[in-house]
């Protein structure tokens, strides 16, 4: 058929210029003239010229009220959106069309988002309410469009607001919504696994749906998900390829008369996988494997596919000797094809199998040469990536020496391709001697330059500090390489590449006193010019200039040094300028150098503290001065998230989109609610074994957005935790295995093709040395490189020396060393609220944030005769009793109120608090000031943290008309949906009355499904909440006249509600 | 799948699809490289290209080369016959495509890939029911364009 198109297609360069077939109607359209314009231009600058004038154009029509050509014009935005010109002004737009326009209109407006937008734009929000829409159409086509849609790109965030409607799409009895939903669900899984982590269920009912596409679509997930999480399944999956390879499914889905081939090939992967190290799981797959081989015989390039796969899956999974003897013969019809992407796959089958069986390669020894010196770069490389793969230590100098030609031959075209990546570690395992590796390191480094991946360079100066077993040997290399580096910086080093530059610098810098006779001076005079190049980085630059510092010891060095600091002392860079500075001082001092710079032999592993605890009185002091407590960067994302987090609830078909009516700070959507719950869930997991937590000694209790931070702050450091990572093996040494001559060589013959024949052979005996039966030990050692030593050691904390986590402020407060700990048990047992002492971290003066949600104590001193005003007063008064039964003598306090209490007196003070405006938190701060009888006055500072249910006042008895008369005189707004309490008998009075006793709420009816309720701030006014059950949930409507009341009552019912 | 570039002989691109969040500048910076690649292709070389961590599959049909990225380890040659399917879908909804097809109606080459592919994986294999989802769509565009009609002559 494809030549059928091919035929077709050529024929189509004629036609361009003649008119449109009949067939063909838009051709004539705008678009058409545009692109027929485009097409006739010669010139890119022409071609902008056009389209920049087509944009302006564009966008005048869009938008102008009542344009009907929307569609039109949105299919000419993304095509020059498609040729590369910025057509944003369009994506609102594309947005609009999905969301007003017909059904046909709709279909351009997705495809334009789709190909306009990516995830993480922001407009894509906007399209989020006309998703929820068309899921909800009775029209199948909208709801597909919706479905494919979302599979594309939908914003993570939101994913909790369509996820329930997706779902119920899997049970719909379209086969095609069934697919997209199932496909759009595996999309969230990718994006974001927490959120669907009930979803593996679904997905295995879809694997029995009774639609094979259905069934197919349902397998991407389980390629995503852990092995070991789906073992049960794998007789289904056999039982499933078994049908499949019997032809067992509707013709439709036969590609070229193979039964559906991508179904196959999913299913092998999933095999591979399921039967990687699991011996029972792979005997169980055997019987279809083989008869998957058997089967695919056609000749043609699915069969191939499938082939390619099964013998992956084959050598994947536990080996059985059968089945690889079959699949290493099907490697060999790959790899002996004429069709050359056969050969391609069979050399990279080859490279795959080769680990686990080298003498495969042998077999195919010949080919392989051939294919060396194959026209195309590609199969070339491939082999290449072969020969990588069964190197050891006879047949490394061949090998190193075919990938050098190859970087020299292609490093126009292949520059950025990894293959020279390999080369180094490739060398050090098995370098014969240390000659032939500093050189092959120089050409590397030569060849590949600065496009070489920053590893490479580090490993190698790890091998030169570590060196190998005998020091004598290492002795040698540097000098080697120290006598090298000499001579290249005498020729020119102008084209030497960066990281060469900082190589050199480093080696010189730290072993050019193995050389005898090389004088210091003489190298820095060497590095020196390096300076001057112009193309330089300023970390090379560094580099050099680190070196030099080492070396510069004597008067000869200070010259040199001084000459440097003239030179380049008025440079732009400032590290470079600092760097010569520090180069001219120590220079200038010996014993200083000597202290700054000691020279050491002997490989001394550095001791890292990665814990930092050096750093832990620093932290203290700066927690107590008011800084803010230190929160992982994960952390901090989590907060900024939960900042942007939006309403997730569908909105309501009636009601206007509005997104900016409610304010969003400080209020968690159950969606992050339930993440970060299911985070600080992991930190506590984490923080008791965090043997490197940070301690955080003095600090008792941190408010943050959501609450109590104090665990969250003290998580370990997971960076600090990470090993160094010892990049290659040092010590094995290759040629371990004996040398067998793998090929005889023929007799010889006299004819030039016979000579050639003989060279191929004497190639692939060199390439092939080492390898075998008895030399299966060689790509062994190459497959199981061990990292072995380890450069920095790691002083690990005990357990005993961190804080940890900590338990209720009340406990950390007792071991605190502040005067008042004494007190901390009769704390507990006056009030279960804690009350802090000691240092927190911001005195009511200097805390920023808390300053204007904080309460302002009022100005009556006279006990409130209100009893909820309780909460607040009992506090103060509570807190004083501590101070009096503790310390002799109090003074000061805030500076709105100063009480004085005498010595072993007792003094009762009220003050009631009213918020100005409600916060979800507000603190409480003060600082108590007192003279022990022999010492200095000192000073505590106190707070408390108090919330909104403290000043919520119950009840707020009004009857259901005057609630709907007070509702409708309320104006902000928010609605959100709640969990509900569905393990009870009934669940909205059940979740309702939980409300009233953890919130004091009011529950002022419930009819039926519905539930108000309603609540008053102390001396404020009144919130109300209108209840509903809604698919599973509670959607709550709250609304006050005060703007942030609703926002923080509902934190508050999230979080009554999530505690059980 | 990471991205499937659709371009003429000329480089001139006909068709882009990003199953992956790419920045702009790196997909410019992408089609530059890949038409430059696999236009200096010579004939008889493999369809396969490396390009930095990914495989490169392209194939020629008539003037247009159809070029889909994939991740090294999936499979080449079935990343060729899922190129080879979308050509025969379009095949059999243009009924004989040829490039002024894909060029003038690039919206539904675009609606039939997203039939046959959704987020880099293939959604749907079997080529009638992709006809016939398209076909269902097409005909509402039928359907409305006849009520619009009807609506303007009952005015």
């Amino acid at each position: 058929m494809s030549d059928v198109v091919e035929r077709t297609l050529t024929a189509l360069p004629s036609l361009l210029s003649s008119d449109p077939s009949p067939g063909r109607p838009s051709s004539t359209s705008k678009l058409g003239t545009l692109i027929r314009g485009i097409t006739e231009l010669t010139s890119k600058h022409d071609e902008e010229k056009l389209i920049q004038r087509e944009l302006v154009s564009i966008k005048e029509q869009v938008s102008s009220p009542n344009t009907t050509m929307m569609k039109e014009l949105m299919v000419r935005a993304v095509y020059c959106e498609m040729l590369g010109y910025e057509a944003s002004f369009s994506y609102i737009h594309a947005i609009k069309l999905a969301q007003q326009g017909t059904a046909l209109d709709k279909r351009v407006g997705y495809l334009a988002v789709s190909l306009f937008l990516n995830e993480s734009h922001e407009l894509l929000l906007l399209l989020v309410n006309t998703v929820l829409k068309d899921l909800q159409s009775t029209n199948l086509i909208e709801v597909c469009m919706a479905l494919t849609v979302v599979g594309q790109v939908f914003p993570k965030d939101m994913i909790p607001a369509i996820l329930p409607m997706v779902e119920e799409k899997l049970n719909h009895p379209k086969e095609i919504i069934r697919r997209k939903a199932v496909l759009a669900l595996y999309k969230f899984y990718l994006i974001a696994p927490n959120q669907v982590q009930h979803i593996h269920s679904k997905f295995r009912k879809a694997l029995c749906d009774k639609d094979p596409g259905v069934m197919s679509a349902s397998l991407h997930i389980y390629l995503e998900m852990k092995p070991e999480s789906y073992k049960d399944l794998v007789v289904s999956f056999v039982t499933i390829l078994k049908q499949v390879v019997g032809g067992k499914l509707p013709i439709d889905f036969n590609y070229h008369s193979v039964p559906a081939p991508w179904l196959q090939i999913q299913l092998l992967r999933i095999l591979s996988l399921l039967g990687k190290n699991d011996r029972s799981t792979s005997e169980m797959m055997y019987e279809v494997l083989d008869e998957s081989l058997r089967r695919a015989e056609m000749n043609h390039n699915i069969t191939y596919a499938i082939l390619f796969e099964c013998v992956k899956t084959i050598y994947t999974i536990h080996p059985k000797a059968e089945l690889l003897e079959k699949a290493a013969k099907c490697i060999g019809n790959f790899v002996l094809s004429p069709k050359i992407n056969l050969k391609y796959l069979g050399l990279k089958a080859l490279t795959y199998v080769v680990q686990q069986d080298a003498n495969l390669a042998l077999q195919h020894q010949m080919t392989i040469i051939e294919c060396l010196d194959h026209a195309d770069l590609i199969i070339k490389r491939e082999t290449l990536e072969l020969l990588f793969r069964i190197t050891n230590g006879q047949n490394v100098k061949v090998i190193v020496e075919k990938l050098l030609e190859f970087l020299r031959h292609s490093k126009d075209d292949y520059r950025n391709i990894s293959k020279g990546v390999y080369l180094p570690i490739n060398e050090c395992t098995y370098a014969p001697d240390n000659s032939w590796f500093i050189r092959t390191m120089n050409t590397v480094f030569l060849l590949v330059g600065d496009q070489m991946q920053p590893d490479i360079p580090n490993s190698f100066l790890r091998l030169l500090s570590e060196g190998f077993e005998s020091a004598e040997e290492d002795q040698q290399l540097r000098l080697l390489a120290v006598d090298s580096y000499v001579s290249l910086l005498q020729e020119q080093p102008a084209r030497l590449p960066q990281r060469f530059l900082q190589v050199i610098s480093w080696v010189l810098g730290e072993y050019s006193s193995v050389k005898e006779g090389l004088e210091p001076a003489t190298v820095l005079r060497l590095l020196a010019p390096l300076l001057d190049l112009r193309h330089c980085s300023s970390e090379t630059k560094s580099w050099v200039l680190a070196a030099m510092t080492k070396l510069s010891a004597g008067p000869a060095c200070l010259s040199v040094a001084q000459e440097l600091a003239e030179r380049h002392g008025g440079s732009l860079d400032t590290t470079l300028r600092q760097r010569l500075h520090e180069l001219q001082h120590l220079a200038s001092d010996g014993e200083l150098l000597r202290r700054v710079l000691p020279c050491s032999d002997g490989l001394e592993p550095l001791e890292v503290d990665s814990t930092l605890s050096f750093l832990d009185g620093f932290v203290s002091e700066a927690l107590a001065a008011g800084a803010a407590p230190y929160k992982p960067p994960h952390q901090r994302q989590e907060e900024l998230a939960q900042e942007k987090a939006l309403s997730v609830e569908p909105y309501g078909l009636s009601l206007p989109l509005s997104l900016s009516s409610s304010s969003i700070a400080g209020r968690l959507s159950p969606t992050v609610l339930s993440m970060s719950s299911g985070l600080s869930g992991n930190s506590t997991e984490l923080s008791p074994k965090g043997g490197s937590a940070l301690r955080l000694e003095g600090v008792t209790r941190v408010w943050g957005k959501e609450g109590y931070l104090a665990k969250a702050a003290l998580k370990p450091e997971e960076a600090a935790k990470t090993e160094v990572p010892c990049p290659l093996s040092v010590l094995q040494e290759g040629g371990s295995a004996p040398r067998t001559p793998v090929v005889s060589l023929p007799a010889p013959a006299p004819g030039p093709s016979l000579q050639a024949e003989r060279e191929k052979q004497q190639l692939a005996s060199c390439l092939f040395m080492g390898l075998g039966s008895q030399g299966a030990a060689g790509p062994c050692l190459m497959g199981k490189a061990e990292p072995t030593r380890h450069g920095f050691r790691k002083k690990v904390k005990g357990q005993g020396s961190s804080s940890g986590a900590r338990g209720p402020s009340g406990d950390s407060a007792s071991s605190s060393p502040s005067p008042l700990s004494a007190q901390s048990a009769m704390d507990n047992l006056l009030c279960s609220s804690p009350l802090d002492s000691g240092s927190t971290p911001s005195p009511a003066d200097s805390a920023p944030s808390p300053a204007d949600s904080a309460p302002s104590p009022a100005d009556s001193a006279t006990s409130p005769a209100d009893p909820d005003a309780e909460a607040s007063s009992w506090l103060f008064s509570h807190w004083v009793l501590v101070v009096g039964v503790q310390v002799s003598r109090v003074r000061g306090g805030p500076e709105e109120e100063e009480e004085h209490v005498e010595g072993h007196s007792v003094a009762v003070y009220q003050y009631s608090l009213v918020p100005t405006r409600p916060s979800v938190h507000m603190e409480l701060a003060g600082r108590a000031s007192y003279q022990r009888p022999d010492g200095e006055p000192q000073s505590t500072p106190f707070s408390y943290g108090l919330s909104l249910p403290d000043f919520i006042s119950r009840p707020l008895s009004v009857s259901t008309e005057e609630y709907g008369r007070l509702w409708l005189a309320s104006s902000n707004d928010i609605k959100q949906n709640l969990a509900l309490l569905s393990q009870e008998p009934d669940p909205l009075r059940a979740t309702l009355h939980r409300l009233r006793d953890r919130l004091q709420l009011n529950v002022v009816d419930i009819i039926a499904s519905e539930g108000i309720v309603a609540c008053q701030l102390l001396q404020g006014p009144p919130c109300l909440m209108h209840c509903r059950l809604n698919a599973g949930c509670l959607a709550v409507w709250l609304r006050s006249s005060l703007p942030e009341l609703p926002d923080c009552l509902l934190y508050h019912c999230q979080r009554a509600l999530a505690q059980h | 799948m990471h991205f499937l570039l659709l371009f003429s002989r000329q480089g001139r691109l006909r068709l882009q699809k990003w199953f992956t969040p790419t920045p702009e500048r790196e997909k410019k910076k992408i089609i530059r490289d890949m038409t430059a690649m696999v236009l200096a292709r010579k004939p008889k070389t493999c369809n396969f290209l490396h390009w930095m961590d990914l495989k490169v599959v392209y194939k020629r049909y008539a003037s247009l080369f159809f070029c889909l990225a994939i991740d090294d380890q999936e499979n080449e040659l079935l990343a060729l016959e899922i190129l080879h399917r979308y050509v025969e879908l379009l095949d059999k909804y243009f009924g004989n495509v040829c490039e002024l097809d894909i060029i003038f109606n690039f919206e539904k080459a675009y609606f039939i890939l997203d039939e046959f592919l959704i987020g880099g994986e293939v959604q749907e294999t079997s080529k009638q029911t992709v006809a016939r989802c398209i076909e269902a769509s097409d005909m509402l565009q039928e359907v409305n364009v006849f009520n619009v009609l009807s609506t303007l002559a009952c005015c």
